[in-house]
């Protein structure tokens, strides 16, 4: 394998981390939701720890994206 | 790819000490981006008692920002809501500016947002506020921030070089968050319209197969770009309030 075939697996690779993210931002949405049917009077008081679980999930995700970047162009 | 590219406007050959300072459309886009959050702001504060419709607008954002800081920083926060609410407008208003459909009037917006240099000056006044109000608040008591308080002496051995290395790490998670966002949502975009395109140039049936199904798709990106938009600028700012918090308070 050259270098340019293994640049574009590993930038195929990273990609995974983004599918990863996917799954922990909709278990972070989904656990909210969850909870908030069962108790919806506490829910609106949550919603700042909802979108910081949120913005540390979707981090990851970014970053596998940025890795497969560096690994495209860089 | 074209819409991410710095350009000079204006001086390509002004130089301050060196380097080059032209006035960029990145730099036009803040300018009108500022203009814009001027004349919002501007146009929604007539303090009175029954308010309209624009000044119900702004209240709703300055109290939206109240809200937040008060319920993350608490006792004296007060103080952070300006920058605070600053930064969420300026962030927003970025955000949404770089996805307005004004190429069909033939203006090419310039998301700056997409651009790790604007935001990762943003992140650094964040830090730079953090550490200030830390030290001048706390002294080096302010180190305790990596020992969280109750933690045994073995443990603190081990926790406090994760505490520091995930401190120090803050800034460029803040800035590379909305850096990606940005920059990962506009290329989506580019990428499913390079698809209808070359769907419809490479004959009607591609057209119907392919070209049809992505204009749908895009169509649908541009809502979730615009709900990412004010999420990015929501997480920015709580984020940002959050770490003020912890120079404020401590652990």
């Amino acid at each position: 394998m050259d270098l340019e075939a293994a640049k574009m697996v590993g930038a195929g690779l990273a990609a995974i981390g983004a599918g990863m993210a996917a799954l922990g931002v909709g278990n972070v949405f989904g656990s909210f939701l969850e909870s908030a049917l069962r108790n919806p009077g506490a829910a609106d008081g949550q919603q700042g720890r909802l979108f910081i679980g949120f913005a540390a999930a979707e981090l990851l995700g970014l970053l596998a994206f940025v890795v497969a970047m560096i690994i495209l162009f860089v | 790819m074209h819409q991410f590219t710095v350009e000079p406007l204006v001086g390509a050959d002004w130089n301050l000490w060196g380097y080059n300072v032209a006035f960029t459309n990145s730099a036009l886009w803040m300018l009108l981006a500022f203009v814009a959050l001027t004349v919002f702001m501007v146009g929604g504060m007539k303090r009175q008692m029954v308010p309209g419709r624009w000044q119900m607008a702004v209240e709703t954002f300055t109290g939206f920002i109240d809200d937040l800081v008060t319920a993350n920083i608490g006792h004296g926060g007060k103080k952070y809501v300006p920058y605070v609410f600053s930064l969420f407008m300026f962030i927003l208003f970025a955000n949404l500016l770089g996805l307005m459909p004004l190429g069909v009037v033939g203006v090419h917006p310039f998301t700056f947002t997409s651009h790790f240099s604007v935001t990762g000056v943003l992140a650094i006044m964040s830090f730079a506020i953090v550490l200030a109000v830390g030290f001048w608040k706390h002294g080096l008591h302010f180190f305790s921030l990596f020992v969280p308080s109750g933690t045994p002496l073995v443990m603190a051995i081990i926790i406090a070089p994760i505490e520091f290395i995930s401190f120090l790490f803050r800034p460029f998670s803040l800035a590379l968050r909305l850096f990606v966002a940005m920059m990962a949502g506009h290329v989506l975009l580019e990428v499913l319209s390079s698809f209808v395109i070359s769907g419809w140039s490479a004959g009607p049936g591609f057209g119907v197969l392919v070209g049809i199904p992505s204009f749908v798709l895009m169509v649908a990106i541009c809502a979730l770009e615009i709900l990412v938009s004010g999420i990015q600028a929501y997480v920015f700012a709580l984020l940002t309030s959050l770490y003020i918090n912890d120079a404020e308070h401590l652990h």
